[in-house]
């Protein structure tokens, strides 16, 4: 029973980690917390699931749209709605507020097109196996959550370390006008950081969908606020962070479900961060920030 | 090759700069002095583009860039090394000076460059794994100036290179100065402290609230009666 719960828990976990670190790239580059990418999860898993329904797609295929239309969406939201208040300098309130209303379109219309009632896979998507592994029985939907999840992250720990434009990133994280000054175009990594961390708010998305078998148009909502709670308790900009805070949630929702009672989940769960909070208010690595001025 | 014209830059709703014209001519170390707040960084600050004049013209080999992004003039070839060194202290030492090197694509030749400011600093090549914060003072301003050569810059501006370091170091840190000028980069200067700056340039404007009030050879400032006054110490 308790094994069981560490094969839901590590999914839930996989997933919730994935969400956020997209969350806190973009937090820690472009210093806005982006109130859309609920939204934009929700749009990754829709576009997997028309995939898969409508064009028959596989599970790489499905997740590659799922991931190009949620950076598209990325993209936009920063070309329109973040990138000008940005250049016209007003950081953080305004854009995130320019996001506040990105999601509520984005989502809206979704609503328009899709309705409100639940979407699912079909039945034969991923074949119900499962595996023994160490006395874990994973089944191969959980095997694959994980596995792409761990990949995805490890892709970008990759890219930020061992790549030109991912040094570039790390640059405009700590000071944009010293990257500017070393040449690197700061607007552009905005924008790539935006892309690239609301693809992973697809990933995440469909294989939310795929991990619950349910897709609906305000299933944004509930990740957004997770996604929040990871951060700043992972410490907020740090990918580590946003890793650890993941499995923090996860592992917390699914003992509490199993435990104690699933009524009480989110209260548990979220109450537990708040303990964790009072011991490092700044986050498990988190940098106490000092206020300049 | 650097050419500021009437050059009128608004900080903060601030008139930093009122008219500012002056030149950098190829293979020459032009030194700016001025007090504190007499608009010296937000000179070299326009040049890069990180503000933008209001009035007057930047032109580069005659090219005007008075409105070009910060990047596309560092491409041009003109690099800063900004006030308090501002190395990415996150990153570690060899990441910064590969960073330096962001707008070239010669990735056999940038290794060998970063070499070459290992020779000439040593002891970054002892830190290269360090992150960059773990730096004393000196060291990170050697790490600011390789990393701006890493840009294989035509003309060098450098603020305030000697801010906060002790007076071995930044006889070091000038003589590396002097050294790189021989080896073909012309630089800008921007100094507090005056009599460094006039003794390793050709020539020297002095900077009072936005506007030039002198300008000449940097040997006769430094007997110039009203720089010594001001600037020299007496």
């Amino acid at each position: 029973m308790f094994l069981q719960q560490i094969a839901n828990a590590l999914a839930l976990s996989a997933v919730y980690s994935l969400f956020a670190i997209g969350f806190t790239l973009i937090f820690g580059v472009l210093e806005v917390i982006t109130l859309a990418h609920g939204a934009v999860f929700m749009m990754g898993a829709f576009a997997g699931l028309i995939a898969v329904t409508k064009f028959n797609a596989g599970l790489a295929s499905t997740l590659l749209v799922s991931m190009i239309v949620s950076g598209l969406a990325g993209y936009l939201i920063d070309l329109i709605a973040v990138g000008p208040l940005r250049k016209r300098k007003f950081h953080h309130l305004a854009p995130m507020i320019a996001t506040i209303g990105c999601a509520t379109i984005i989502t809206s219309t979704y609503q328009g097109i899709f309705g409100a009632e639940a979407y699912r896979f079909p039945f034969d998507f991923v074949p119900s196996t499962s595996y023994d592994i160490v006395g874990i029985q994973l089944t191969l939907l959980q095997l694959i959550i994980i596995g792409i999840s761990l990949f995805l992250m490890v892709v970008l720990i990759f890219f930020l370390n061992k790549t030109r434009w991912g040094k570039a990133v790390r640059a405009v994280a700590e000071n944009p006008r010293t990257a500017a000054l070393l040449g690197i175009p700061v607007e552009q990594v905005f924008r790539l950081t935006m892309s690239i961390s609301s693809a992973f708010g697809g990933a995440a998305g469909v294989l939310t969908g795929l991990n619950f078998n349910t897709i609906h148009t305000f299933m944004g909502g509930p990740i957004l606020h997770r996604g929040i709670a990871v951060i700043i308790l992972g410490g907020m900009g740090d990918i580590r962070g946003a890793m650890a805070g993941g499995l923090i949630l996860g592992f917390s929702e699914i003992l509490s479900v199993a435990y104690i009672s699933s009524d009480f989940r989110d209260a548990i769960s979220f109450g537990l961060l708040f303990l964790i909070l009072l011991v490092r208010p700044s986050g498990i690595f988190g940098k106490v920030i000092e206020r300049k001025g | 090759m650097l050419e500021l014209r009437d050059i009128y830059t608004n900080y903060d709703h601030i008139r930093a700069l009122k008219g500012i014209s002056l030149t950098v001519r190829e293979g020459e170390i032009v030194a700016l002095i001025g007090a504190n707040g007499a608009g010296k960084s937000t000179t070299l600050n326009t040049i890069s583009g990180i503000v933008k004049a209001a009035k007057g013209a930047v032109l580069y080999n005659d090219k005007n860039i008075t409105k070009s992004s910060t990047h596309s003039i560092v491409k041009g070839g003109i690099v800063q090394v900004p006030e308090g060194r501002a190395i990415l202290t996150t990153l570690k030492v060899i990441e910064n000076l590969e960073l330096g090197a962001f707008i070239r694509k010669d990735s056999h030749q940038i290794k060998n460059d970063i070499e070459s400011v290992f020779s000439r600093f040593p002891i970054l090549e002892k830190r290269a794994n360090q992150l960059a914060g773990t730096l004393s003072g000196g060291e990170q301003q050697m790490l600011a100036i390789g990393r701006a050569l890493m840009a294989k810059p035509k003309i060098l501006l450098l603020d305030e290179p000697s801010m906060g370091l002790a007076p071995l170091v930044v006889k070091g840190i000038f003589g590396i100065i002097r050294e790189i000028n021989r080896e073909g980069t012309s630089i800008l200067i921007v100094e507090q402290n005056a009599r460094m700056a006039l003794q390793i340039s050709n020539r020297g404007y002095v900077l009072e609230t936005g506007r030039i009030v002198l300008e000449d050879s940097s040997a006769s400032l430094l007997t110039n009666k009203k720089v010594i006054e001001a600037y020299l110490g007496g």
